[in-house]
């Protein structure tokens, strides 16, 4: 091992915190600033800073460069405008660069050591492909290929000396004859469907669905970087439930009464109906704040999910945001019912009280690489 | 160093630039060591940087850290290292591999410009050019240690120096702060009674009928007081405030031997930095003057690589809002005194003139521009060289503004374009490398042995939090209470360490 990585996974490891534990106060969250097309992106990049009688940067200000008015702002108060410069000698030159959903869903596997997803059982589910790869001197007419024809043609003519370059006539016969040749290509395909579906009662507030729309746009980043051609089901329910598009999705209003059933009925049907479970990974995600409207539909609930979805699923992933009106009770009768958290129980719950919690909600969700 | 005998030769396309170049930059006058190149990957390249342009250090978290962050820019392309040199004798350079030639070049020159900077400018004449077989030895005895006595004890105490590392004193390698004690002998050694007696203190020589008035009284009690200053101060420990805390503490502090040793690794490796960090903008400025000229003037840039050459060069030059970018004000400085002294803009009858027109129209055609900034690359460091040629035309042009933080908006703001104030705040920022100025006031504070350190308030304050965590390393040091004076806002505060908790107290100044 060369001595930067011995450095290196060293400081891993006092980052992660499994050794050096007196260093921890110390680390700070830092980030690497990318862009996604009009967006940017943060790119996380953990920083220990040992202390040392410095300056307190608030105090301080400095000089800069470039223009603008005496009061025109630089960025906000956290941080200290130019900071992070180059250091020791070496020249640096800072880059914008695009990111792409791809690399994100990389990135996001790197940071959150997320394993790469085993497709389940569909192996023999095999597409077969030509591909036109080479070239054969036997073939259909439909298949010559005409260039390769007469090059062959005219390195015959010139090597028996009938060339005559004043009047180039070339005539291919049999033996030049070329022809396209294909190989069969055998793919093991996977397709997978995600089932989204989020209670959108009255105790759903703003903060609870924006955690929903986050946390759901990284499980499809990291999805779609697993499936080729993955595809999306979106489920809204209160008291009722319908199947929608994603603006709907993350746009609707909250209403109504709590009835967790509804939607498991749905997307047991959705399932039945489109994504048979022999050829197909489905993936159910639920979102809620756990407040059911009876003990009796939560009974219901678990008998839909012991007899349809968690059986044909890969995995279950129901998730309960903290909200201030919510009992959260679902989640414990969830716990109730299925092994959850033992190795063969496809059953995942996770808690997210806040933003902050959705990484470690995401790690929960795909950390089993179901 | 068996690792740099190594060193693979450059391939025939790029060694026959090199030489070229190396013919151009002798022309030019430029006067370097023997400087060695190599192409070497990105993760080569990554790795020295994170050593600070060395094969090899001890080891450490920190530059697994500094790996970590260029891996990550370069790998997410946000930024990558173009050239790395460093200042030993031979000079080494590194050339990232698969860079297009016309960048080679460019490095190139730019790094003989560094080459030349660093064997001639003042600030490097201390430093140690065979750092890169210190380097080696320093990595081997910290190894050694750490089998020794256990890799997280040692790697702990190495924390706890680099977090007293800025505590050095930049200018120590160029004067003499005080009298060698060893070889000095004390003239006063007088018996503790007589201290003070009237026939003891030294006199004037006169002869007898004039002593009087030669050394009367009040002289003589002037004397007796001065004297008593002097004992009282021997008293004192340290005699004077001193300014190499860590040195200070290498002498004085109750360390094992490793511990010392350790503490003298860290001392070394920064005063060998100290002088890189004291002269960025001239060194930076200095090779960009060289690179533009050697690759515009020269015939080094052929047609075809002339956009992408500016699209370069343009990318090192770029200014941000937020801060100086050495390379830019560094590059312009150095042209701007290359016009001034070509144009004769100096001296009493230019610095006397008020009329704005005829100072700006102003051409004697002196032609000692060439001569003035090879002067000025030896003898400067960055504070100087911006207090000496820093102009309010050259404030304006560059368009300099100083920034603060605004508390009610929680935001930085431009605040002022003024030629004095843009000066004064950049002069601060370069003042003692932009750390707070520390002394060893008193190794035995209060008659306890108790460390106090002294703060140089020049009106900012120290960060707190920072403050009390450095202070707890300090008592890991010193093993006694450690203090250090300060201000905070208008008041003149001591905070102390003592072991267990941090406490903050008003003094008075005075007392």
């Amino acid at each position: 091992m060369s001595r930067i990585k011995q450095d290196h996974s060293r400081f891993r490891q006092i980052v992660r915190g499994k050794i050096r534990g007196n260093l921890k106060q110390y680390i700070s969250q830092g980030e690497l600033i990318g862009k996604q097309g009009k967006d940017k992106v943060s790119i996380p990049l953990p920083q220990i800073e040992l202390p040392r009688f410095k300056f307190n940067a608030q105090d301080g200000g400095g000089v800069g460069q470039g223009e603008g008015q005496e009061g025109d702002s630089l960025g906000d108060g956290d941080q200290q405008p130019g900071q992070g410069e180059a250091g020791e000698g070496e020249g640096e030159k800072a880059l914008e660069v695009d990111v792409t959903l791809d690399e994100l869903a990389q990135i996001l596997g790197e940071e959150l050591q997320l394993p790469r997803i085993e497709p389940r059982g569909q192996k023999e589910v095999v597409t077969e492909r030509d591909r036109y790869t080479g070239i054969r001197p036997v073939g259909p007419n439909s298949l010559r290929h005409f260039k390769r024809t007469f090059r062959e043609a005219l390195k015959r003519t010139i090597a028996i000396g009938e060339y005559n370059p004043k009047n180039p006539v070339v005539l291919p016969i049999k033996e030049d004859m070329r022809y396209r040749s294909w190989t069969t290509v055998k793919s093991p395909q996977s397709n997978a469907v995600v089932i989204y579906m989020m209670d959108v009662s009255g105790s759903m507030g703003d903060e609870q669905k924006e955690i929903v729309r986050i946390e759901s746009f990284w499980i499809n980043a990291w999805l779609k970087s697993q499936y080729e051609g993955i595809q999306t089901r979106y489920i809204i329910h209160d008291a009722t439930a319908r199947e929608v598009d994603e603006h709907t999705f993350f746009h609707t209003r909250e209403s109504g009464g709590t009835m967790i059933s509804s939607a498991y009925k749905l997307a047991n049907r959705i399932i039945e109906d489109d994504y048979p479970a022999a050829d197909w990974n489905i993936y159910p995600f639920h979102f809620s704040d756990g407040d059911n409207w009876s003990v009796d539909d939560t009974r219901t609930c678990i008998r839909l999910l012991k007899e349809g979805l968690v059986p044909v699923a890969n995995q279950f992933s129901y998730g309960q945001v903290e909200s201030p009106y919510g009992s959260g009770q679902f989640i414990k009768d969830l716990r109730e019912h299925f092994e959850v958290g033992s190795e063969d129980c496809n059953v995942v719950c996770s808690e997210i009280k806040d933003k902050d919690a959705i990484v470690k909600s995401i790690k929960e969700f795909l950390g089993a690489g179901r | 160093m068996i690792q740099y005998l190594k060193v693979r030769p450059l391939g025939p396309e790029l060694e026959g630039w090199r030489v070229k170049i190396e013919k151009i930059a002798k022309a030019c006058g430029l006067d370097f060591f023997e400087t060695i190149f190599e192409v070497v990957s990105y993760d080569r390249m990554n790795e020295i940087a994170a050593f600070g342009g060395f094969p090899t250090r001890y080891p450490h978290w920190r530059f697994g850290m500094s790996y970590e962050r260029l891996a990550k820019s370069y790998a997410y392309g946000l930024s990558k290292i173009y050239e790395l040199v460093i200042n030993t004798d031979p000079c080494y350079a590194y050339l990232l591999e698969g860079n297009e030639t016309v960048d080679q070049k460019l490095v190139m020159a730019h790094v003989y410009g560094h080459c030349d900077f660093f064997k001639n400018n003042f600030y490097f004449g201390r430093t140690n050019r065979k750092m890169l077989d210190t380097m080696a030895n320093h990595a081997t005895r910290v190894r050694r240690y750490q089998d020794l006595y256990g890799y997280t004890q040692v790697e702990e105490f190495i924390d706890v120096c680099l977090s007293l590392e800025n505590l050095i004193d930049i200018h120590a390698p160029y004067i003499k702060r005080q009298p060698d004690r060893s070889t000095e002998r004390r003239k006063e050694d007088l018996p503790d009674e007589l201290i003070g007696d009237l026939d003891t203190v030294p006199r004037l020589e006169a002869k007898e009928y004039m002593d009087e008035f030669v050394n009367p009284q009040n002289f003589l009690e002037k004397q007796r007081q001065k004297q008593k200053d002097e004992i009282e101060k021997q008293k004192r420990y340290p005699e004077e405030p001193q300014r190499d805390v860590l040195l200070f503490l290498m002498e004085n502090a109750p360390l094992t031997r490793w511990q010392r040793n350790v503490l003298g690794i860290v001392r070394d490796e920064a005063y060998y930095f100290a002088p890189q960090a004291m002269t960025k903008i001239m060194n930076e400025g200095w090779a960009s003057f060289w690179h533009t000229h050697i690759m515009t003037t020269k015939g080094v840039l052929e047609g075809g690589e002339v956009i992408d050459y500016a699209d370069r060069h343009s990318g090192t030059t770029v200014m941000h809002r937020g801060s100086i970018n050495p390379y830019k004000i560094g590059l312009e400085l150095f042209r701007h005194i290359q016009e001034r002294w070509d144009r004769g803009q100096f001296g009493k009858a230019y610095e006397d003139c008020d009329d704005m027109a005829a100072r700006a129209n102003w051409n004697t055609h002196a032609g000692k521009g060439i001569e003035k900034v090879f002067e000025v690359r030896r003898h400067h460091n960055d504070l100087t060289f911006l207090d000496e040629f820093l102009t309010p035309e050259f404030c304006a042009e560059q368009k300099l503004f100083t920034f603060e933080h605004n508390p009610k908006a929680n935001e930085w703001q431009i605040a002022s374009r003024q030629f004095a104030e843009v000066k004064q705040k950049l002069l601060f920022q370069l003042t003692n490398m932009g750390q707070p100025i520390i002394e060893v006031e008193d190794a035995n504070h209060r008659n306890r042995a108790e460390l106090l350190l002294r703060h140089r308030h020049e009106g900012v304050d120290l960060d707190a939090n920072y403050a009390h965590a450095t202070l707890r390393n300090l008592f890991r040091i010193w093993k006694r209470p450690c203090h250090i004076a300060t201000r905070r806002g208008e008041k003149s505060v001591i905070v102390s360490f003592d072991g267990e908790k941090i406490a903050e107290r008003n003094f008075d100044e005075a007392a």
